[in-house]
């Protein structure tokens, strides 16, 4: 049988051409190449999960634990101390259903910045689209979300929270959340090879973007004059969204959305392209 | 003829070695380069100052199908980078080459493996990284981990493994890979002898399957083995392409071997050393070249070169032969003989050399470490340097090289059999 397959392969007309030459300025994104290698990208999603919860001694309590805790602090400082509404919704959950699109946002910037480097070792080694790596990074954050889905979904329960019927919406803000970071992170992780720099610029800029988005606070505590320069952050219309489609109260206004669509789209094609661009001196770099 | 399937033209690869030096320059560097160089600086280029060299140049060639080419050269020829471009991890600077069919590499085994992980899991994951489709890696699984030999611990995370268990499970991985054009590097240096020969063996199916295959080795008798023609880089440029006999003669003899020599500078030599001054050692073959490649089946010539400020009493100078490993082989001394030593018995101020010839036919193949000591016996020691040199010795033609093992030894002397047939 094994000599019949290894046979199959070796037939000429089967083969594909691949011409190696010097390429310059922009260049396609060579999407059919990618999608061959989707099982790399699964197989890489899959071991980074595997990795994180095998080397941490809670393992998943961390996707629980880590928004939890995040909750009480800005419940306390902005709740307790600042004293600023949160509407009809209670304050828990108000908190909480934003911070589940927030972390899964900084986490996957923050990984696939860091990809690159992370990955050198296989960069230098082998052959396979670059742009696997990054993506798989953003994949990987995707089941601490959802653990932490599941405890929101019983903290709805626990404050007896309707659901409004526009829940099925919800994954069309996490995608748009992953969007946004993977574009953000791709212009990154290709600095990050010749600036190390960026490694401790993430921390910092991921913690502004945060005070900046509405997540202990709603986008109405924004003064009206500053609302449209505010909602040029993409990460408001995510977080804003999601909160609406999952919990109702006011519906988020349109120019949020349009920015966080628009502006998410527009730095993932650019980061896709200057990856390309970049990605013929990647092996030389690390 | 069957068709070509690999075709260089021109290839060349080019990097600035200033780049590599400060590989990671600050954002403050880049800041500043923005503005003195707007726009270039987004782009990632660096000032055109830096020193460039070409690691490749004008390297063109063909292979066809079902050829095993060999790429012979010293290290820093080019041989890593030439695999590289040719599998696609880097970019050529110039030329271009043009491959028909699936590629598959081999610059390492173990690419990706995770400490974390088990056996099974890096199985996988590894597969996935050379290029192999999931439903390929579940059929071949079983064959792989019967190759490796490391059944018992496949559910063990790798970290536990000993290196042999984790280099024999990362080779039979890369052993199941079945592109139609196979680029090797130096992976069949992993693990004991016996699993060495295992794989070996592996490689010489994956040959006699029709598949092509580049080989890039230092071990001339893997590559005499496996190949029918070779290829030898030079300084970046291909210098000559014959059956794998010739290239291998041609390079083992041609004078390209680079020459190596130990020379000590002022502050690797001690006050104690006085008035015994090392000035430097080296191997030389029988063409008179200094050398660090030697054939086994030739005799090979050490000497040291050394100078005296001051009269010694009863001194010696000899070298000691370790493996690589670090076990010793022999201790010599240039005064051995007692004609010697009484003719020497004071060595007057001067400059001398110590040379001595070690016969053909004595080592094994491999690597080799020359150290020297300059002493009086129960006087003085005046210069030791255990770890002064290095050199290979290269087995081709050697006794038993018809049969395909690697024979185990330090030494592989050819001793006169006979076989007398009884009545």
């Amino acid at each position: 049988m094994k000599e019949t397959t290894s046979a199959e392969r070796l037939v000429p007309s089967s083969k594909e051409t691949l011409v190696l030459k010097p390429t310059k300025g922009w260049i396609s994104l060579n999407l059919k190449d990618l999608w061959r290698y989707r099982e790399l990208v699964y197989f890489l999603t899959w071991r980074d999960i595997l990795v994180r919860y095998k080397q941490t001694l809670l393992g998943a309590t961390w996707a629980v634990l880590q928004p939890l805790m995040q909750m009480l602090v800005f419940n306390f400082l902005f709740g307790s101390m600042a004293n600023i509404s949160t509407g009809e919704i209670p304050r828990p959950i108000f908190t909480f259903s934003a911070l589940l699109p927030w972390n899964l946002f900084a986490k996957a910037l923050s990984d696939t910045s860091n990809s690159l480097v992370a990955n050198r070792n296989m960069i230098t080694k082998v052959y396979f689209p670059r742009l696997v790596v990054p993506i798989a990074s953003v994949l990987s954050g995707v089941v601490d979300f959802l653990i932490a889905f599941v405890i929101l979904i019983g903290m709805m329960v626990y404050f007896q929270v309707l659901v409004p019927a526009t829940v099925w919406l919800v994954p069309i803000f996490i995608l748009l959340a992953l969007v946004i970071a993977l574009g953000v992170g791709l212009w990154f992780s290709a600095w990050n090879l010749h600036y190390r720099d960026v490694r401790y610029f993430i921390p910092f800029l991921s913690q502004f973007w945060m005070l900046a988005s509405p997540i202990a606070y709603p986008l109405s505590e924004i003064p009206e004059k500053w609302q449209t320069l505010y909602m040029l952050n993409p990460m408001v219309g995510v977080v804003e969204g999601f909160r609406w489609v999952l919990l109702g109260g006011e519906p988020v206004p349109q120019l949020a959305l349009i920015f966080s669509a628009g502006i998410g789209l527009l730095v993932l094609i650019s980061g896709l392209f200057y990856f390309r661009r970049m990605e013929r001196t990647f092996a030389d770099m690390v | 003829m069957s068709e070509i399937v690999v075709k260089a033209e021109n290839l060349g690869k080019q990097y600035m070695i200033g780049a590599t030096i400060d590989r990671s320059p600050t954002l403050r560097d880049a800041i500043i380069k923005a503005f003195q160089w707007p726009g270039r600086a987004l782009r990632g280029e660096t000032r055109p100052s830096k020193e460039i060299i070409w690691a490749l140049r004008e390297v063109s060639f063909e292979v066809r199908q079902g050829q095993v080419l060999g790429v012979i050269g010293r290290n820093g020829a080019g041989k890593s980078t030439l695999l590289k471009v040719l599998s696609q991890i880097t970019e050529p600077t110039e030329g271009y080459a043009r491959i028909t069919g699936r590629v598959g590499s081999l610059l390492e085994v173990g690419t990706g493996f995770n400490q974390e992980l088990t056996g099974r899991e890096n199985i996988f994951l590894n597969g996935a990284i050379l290029g192999m489709k999931r439903r390929e890696i579940q059929n071949k699984f079983d064959e792989i981990v019967d190759f490796s030999g490391v059944e018992k611990f496949i559910d063990t995370p790798v970290k536990r493994y000993s290196s042999g268990m984790y280099l024999r499970l990362a080779f039979s991985v890369a052993a199941h890979l079945e592109p139609e054009i196979l680029v090797v590097d130096e992976v069949l240096a992993v693990g004991d002898a016996d699993f060495q020969r295992k794989c070996l063996g592996k490689m010489s199916d994956v040959a006699s399957e029709g598949r092509t295959v580049l080989f890039v080795s230092h071990n001339m008798s893997a590559v005499l083995r496996l190949t029918d023609e070779a290829i030898v880089l030079e300084r970046g440029r291909m210098v000559y392409r014959a059956p794998t006999q010739e290239a291998v003669e041609f390079y083992m003899s041609s004078g390209y071997s680079q020459s190596s020599e130990r020379k000590w500078s002022p502050d690797e030599i001690p006050d104690s050393a006085a008035p015994f001054h090392p000035l430097s050692l080296r191997v030389i073959d029988p063409r008179g070249q200094t050398t660090d490649l030697v054939r086994s089946i030739e005799p090979l010539t050490v000497e040291m070169e050394y100078q005296l400020d001051a009269p010694i009493q009863g001194l010696r100078v000899g070298i000691y032969l370790l493996t690589i490993r670090g076990d010793l082989v022999f201790t010599s001394f240039d005064t051995d003989s007692s004609e010697v030593y009484n003719q020497f018995a004071t060595r007057h101020p001067g400059r001398y050399i110590s040379r001595c010839q070690i016969p053909s036919d004595f080592f094994n193949e491999g690597q080799y470490v020359l150290g020297i000591n300059a002493s009086s016996y129960r006087v003085k020691r005046y210069f030791q340097d255990e770890h002064a040199l290095t050199f290979s010795i290269d087995s081709m033609g050697a006794p038993g090289k018809q049969w395909a093992e690697v024979r185990l030894g330090t030494i592989r002397p050819r001793l006169n059999w006979v076989i007398e047939e009884q009545a």
